[in-house]
C-alpha cells in the first residue's frame, strides 16, 4: 500500500516510516525539514527527540535499536560532516542499522559558501565508509527507495542514508 | 524535594566529596543491579572496569565514540522503559557531549540513571588533567542543564545508597563520582558484533542462540 499520488515527499516518507516500524527521530534542524519535523511532532506514532548535536541522534537512534526500537537520525548536509567518528566507531563495527535522514543543502543553487563545500564531502564520507546511501530526487520514488533503503538496513544490520536532493525540495 | 534531601542534607560540593577507587565502585555498582538493568560502559577505563567487575549479559562496551555513553543509554531507556538503565562515563567524556544532559531532560524519560566518574584527568591517555581540575564542577552543569536529580557522591556507603534510590525512584538521576588515579582492573575484550549481539539478547530483544527467534527483528 502506497500513499496516494497527490501527497508531497514528506507524507511519502511518514508512510515509510511507519511501514517500516520507525517510531523514534532525533532532528537537528533544517529549514528543509521543517514541515516534515512538524508532521511527525503531531503524528502520536511518533517519539521525536531533539538532541543538540548529530552524533547524539545517532547514538540515541543506534541506543534505541539494541534496546528493540526502530529510529531515525535527522540532519542537514552540515550536520551530516561531524559523523565520521561516530559512523566508524559505532554502528559500522557494532552492526547496528542507524537510519539518517540528511537534507542537501550547499549545490543546486546555494548562495551559502560554507554549505558549498561541506556538501562536497557527504558522499565521499558514505561512500568512504561503505554506507548505503540514496538520493530522492522524484516525489514518486520517494517511497520505494525509502521502503528497500529501511528494510535492507534491518535485514543486513547496517546503517543507511536517505538524501533528500534540491531536484526533490527544491523545484 | 523531601525525599532528595534525606541523604544529603545540604548538597555537597565537589571538593567535599570523597576520592574513591573507580574499580571497587563499579564492583559495588554490579553488586546491587538485581533487575536486568542495562549497562553502557563509557570508553577507556570506564567500560574496562565493568568488564573486569565480571560480565552481564546487560552490559554494553563502547569503543570510541567518546562522550556518548550517555546517548545511547538514553536510546536504551526509550527503547525499554520498564528497565532501569545505567550509563557510566567520565569527566574527559562527558565534557565532549554537554549538550547530551539537556536533551537527557527534554525527552522526559524516567529510567536513565547516569554515573560520571571524575578523575579530573584523561587517564588512559597519559592523565593530562580536564577542566574538572580546573574548575569546572559537573553536577552543578548537569543542574543547569535541567537534570535538578544531580548530586555529588560523599563516600562508599553513600554512593551505595544513592544508587539504591536512583534505582527505585523516578530519574533521571546524574551521580557524580571522584575517583583516584589507579588503573583499571582488567581490559574489555573488544568484539563490537559479539558485544552488540549478547546485550540485544541479554535485553530480550532476540531470543536464546539457535531458539530461532534470533533473525533480525
Amino acid at each position: 500500500m502506497t500513499t496516494d499520488t497527490a501527497a508531497g515527499w514528506e507524507d511519502r516518507l511518514i508512510a515509510s516510516f511507519k511501514r517500516n516500524d520507525v517510531r523514534l527521530i532525533a532532528y537537528v534542524p533544517d529549514k528543509v525539514l521543517a514541515k516534515l519535523i512538524r508532521k511527525l511532532q503531531a503524528d502520536s506514532f511518533f517519539t521525536v527527540l531533539n538532541p543538540s548535536r548529530e552524533e547524539e541522534a545517532v547514538s540515541i537512534v543506534a541506543g534505541a535499536w539494541i534496546a528493540g526500537l526502530r529510529g531515525i537520525a535527522l540532519m542537514q548536509t552540515s550536520g551530516f560532516a561531524t559523523l565520521p567518528n561516530v559512523l566508524a566507531s559505532l554502528p559500522l563495527p557494532y552492526q547496528i542499522p542507524v537510519l539518517m535522514l540528511v537534507s542537501e543543502r550547499g549545490t543546486l543553487g546555494d548562495h551559502q559558501l560554507g554549505q558549498v563545500m561541506v556538501c562536497r564531502t557527504l558522499r565521499p564520507i558514505l561512500n568512504c565508509l561503505n554506507i548505503e546511501n540514496h538520493s530522492l530526487e522524484t516525489v514518486e520514488d520517494v517511497e520505494f527507495i525509502a521502503d528497500k533503503t529501511m528494510q535492507q538496513a534491518f535485514s543486513t544490520q547496517a546503517p543507511a542514508a536517505l538524501i533528500i536532493s534540491p531536484k526533490l525540495f527544491a523545484r | 524535594m523531601g525525599t532528595f534531601s534525606d541523604t544529603n542534607a545540604a548538597p555537597l560540593s565537589r571538593a567535599e566529596a570523597k576520592v574513591m577507587n573507580r574499580s571497587d565502585l563499579t564492583r559495588r555498582l554490579k553488586a546491587l543491579l538485581k533487575n536486568d538493568e542495562a549497562v553502557i560502559g563509557g570508553i577507556g577505563h570506564t567500560n574496562f572496569d565493568l568488564w573486569a567487575a565480571g560480565h552481564r549479559p546487560q552490559n554494553f562496551y563502547m569503543l570510541g565514540s567518546m562522550g556518548l555513553a550517555t546517548a545511547i543509554g538514553l536510546g536504551v531507556a526509550l527503547g525499554q522503559p520498564q528497565r532501569r538503565v545505567v550509563a557510566l562515563d567520565g569527566d574527559g567524556s562527558l565534557l565532549m557531549q554537554l549538550g547530551t544532559l539537556g536533551t537527557v531532560q527534554a525527552s522526559g524519560v524516567k529510567n536513565l540513571i547516569i554515573i560520571i566518574w571524575d578523575n579530573g584527568s584523561y587517564q588512559i591517555t597519559g592523565s593530562q588533567p580536564t577542566l574538572t581540575e580546573a574548575g569546572v564542577d559537573l553536577v552543578q552543569t548537569a543542574r543547569g542543564l535541567g537534570l535538578q536529580q544531580s548530586l555529588w557522591v560523599r563516600d562508599e556507603t553513600d554512593f551505595e545508597a544513592q544508587v539504591t534510590r536512583a534505582l527505585t525512584q523516578d530519574g533521571p538521576w546524574l551521580l557524580g563520582v571522584r575517583t583516584d588515579d589507579q588503573p583499571p582492573a582488567g581490559v574489555t575484550d573488544r568484539d563490537p558484533a559479539q558485544i552488540r549481539d549478547r546485550f540485544m539478547r541479554g535485553l530480550g530483544v532476540k531470543g536464546e542462540w539457535g531458539s530461532g527467534t534470533g533473525a533480525s527483528y
